[in-house]
């Protein structure tokens, strides 16, 4: 199976799929980030949007989760 | 190429399945493998509803029961404790009427002492001054009395010494005149 | 395929190995009813939650034991994320949220175990906790609220023309919660067990196995943080499509 230029396209196209989690992870650190400079402004309402904030996180996270799922199947399931 | 993995596990080991090749590893993804999702998905129904019988009927009304009672035993004893302090207040005003009342009793009993003792100091000063003045009067007539007296002892005196001294001159000397003599002499 | 192509160098991959489901007598064909790894690990998580939360709190003490104050800890910070997310008429709900939560972070945490096997990696598994809740909410919406229930997806405080365009989007991203919940949290869990043992794959070269052993504890770390948060966001978007469900109009 090396050298098979089908086994090439399937690791190249993991590879890229795996750029995704780079840009989820530029999502997670913006939200995160956010929140921070939004409670460090205002400390008083930061407690009750721990909530809100990890809503933020698990939806920026779960498109990483997407590409990397893609990356998977690419290498594993095709 | 799954296919070609597919076929050489297939008649590799057979009984394995057709997710996990001959050496035990797996074929593709094992999340993937439709031929153990049934069993997957039997066994997480089971479970959930063995969780879910478990904590219905079992513990969370047991975890709210607690909750409740620690709530109403800690509500009971805030109360109490309101109640308590509350007594404390009322037995702390008690206490500072009872400390006034006290004082004010101190005072009059003072007071109604220092008066009585005035009195009877008052009684004792006029008691004492009467007696000084009985004393007084009394020595003053003794004194007058005394005076009298030596007045008496110096005219008795003068008039013996008197007819004494006549007496020695050698005179006859008569009782009367020198008397009489030496009266107007202590009267002059 | 993927092992041929990795051997060569001398390193062996085998980061789905973990995932396999095995026959927990024999080797047989796995049917339906068959006791697996999944149900020896499973059931741990249900004994777990019997421990915690049947055992432990068998003493119903108003000072409360080390064991009942985690449980009741545990009861106190879902029943306040539900009250908070869903009202007050949420909370008959709080049983079925509180059930999937206490099985996920038991099954993510007993499958931190080495040698352990995780059922929330597994998508079948994340699959019916997900379908299941969006079709009990969707169901619940519809019979509580009736036709009514589709304002859910008509923005009636949007522009006239594009409250079409918004209902489209609207539908097609309620139609992916689902998949987006399951999958989230059976990509966390996999994600992470998968790169573990990426890591301890490197440990078979000497010179780099120091690196990779602390990469291990360091992913290790992340993963019990993981773990948490993935059943805490699980619930928490629960409790937010329940939400929808019982106030659609807001």
């Amino acid at each position: 199976m090396e050298g098979d230029i089908a086994s090439m396209g399937q690791f190249i196209g993991a590879g890229l799929a795996a750029i995704g989690s780079g840009a989820a992870a530029i999502g997670v650190g913006h939200v995160a980030g956010n929140f921070l400079a939004g409670a460090l402004r205002n400390p008083s309402a930061a407690g009750s949007q721990t909530a809100t904030l990890f809503i933020g996180l698990a939806f920026a996270e779960a498109l990483g989760i997407f590409a990397f799922l893609v990356a998977l199947l690419l290498m594993f399931a095709v | 190429m799954a296919t070609e993995s597919t076929a050489d596990a297939a008649h590799g080991a057979a009984d394995l399945g057709a997710c996990v090749s001959e050496t035990g590893s797996a074929i593709g993804m094992p999340q993937l493998c439709a031929d153990w999702m049934p069993n997957q998905i039997f066994w997480l129904v089971v479970a959930l509803v063995v969780i879910y019988f478990v904590l219905s009927r079992i513990a969370l009304p047991r975890i709210g029961g607690v909750l409740a009672e620690r709530k109403g035993t800690i509500t009971n004893d805030l109360t109490a404790a309101e109640e308590l302090k509350a007594k404390a207040v009322e037995a702390e005003k008690a206490y500072q009427d009872a400390l006034a009342r006290a004082r004010t009793e101190a005072a009059k009993i003072v007071a109604e002492a220092k008066a009585e003792i005035q009195k009877d100091l008052d009684a004792a000063t006029a008691r004492a001054d009467a007696e000084i003045a009985a004393k007084a009067s009394e020595s003053e007539k003794r004194i007058g009395e005394i005076r009298a007296g030596a007045l008496d002892a110096v005219t008795e005196v003068a008039k013996d010494t008197a007819k004494e001294l006549v007496a020695a001159l050698g005179g006859k000397a008569d009782a009367k005149s020198v008397t009489a003599a030496v009266t107007a002499r202590l009267k002059g | 395929m993927a092992e041929e192509a990795h051997s060569e160098g001398g390193l062996v991959f085998h980061p789905m190995d973990q995932f396999i489901v095995k026959p927990l007598f024999g080797h047989g064909p796995i049917e339906w009813y068959t006791p697996t790894n999944v149900t020896l690990w499973m059931g741990l998580a249900v004994l777990c939650v019997i421990g915690l939360f049947v055992l432990g709190t068998r003493g119903r003490a108003v000072i409360p034991s080390r064991i009942q104050s985690v449980a009741e800890l545990a009861y106190g910070f879902i029943y306040k994320m539900v009250e908070d997310i869903c009202g007050h008429d949420g909370v008959k709900y709080f049983p079925k949220i509180f059930t999937l939560f206490v099985f996920i972070i038991f099954t993510n945490y007993l499958g931190l175990l080495p040698m352990s096997f995780t059922p929330t990696s597994h998508i079948a598994v994340t699959a019916v906790l997900g379908f299941g809740v969006f079709f009990a909410v969707t169901l619940l919406g519809f019979y509580k609220h009736g036709a009514h229930f589709l304002g859910l997806f008509w923005m009636s405080d949007a522009p006239l023309i594009l409250r079409p365009i918004i209902a489209v989007i609207e539908v097609i991203s309620y139609f992916v919660r689902p998949v987006s919940h399951s999958i989230r949290l059976a990509g966390n869990i996999m994600a992470g067990h998968a790169v573990i043992k990426v890591f301890a794959g490197f440990a078979a070269i000497a010179a780099i196995s120091p690196v990779s052993i602390a990469a291990i504890v360091a992913i290790y770390g992340l993963e019990v943080l993981v773990a948490f948060i993935q059943a805490y966001v699980f619930t928490i978007l629960t409790c937010v499509y329940l939400k929808d469900a019982l106030h659609p109009g807001h």
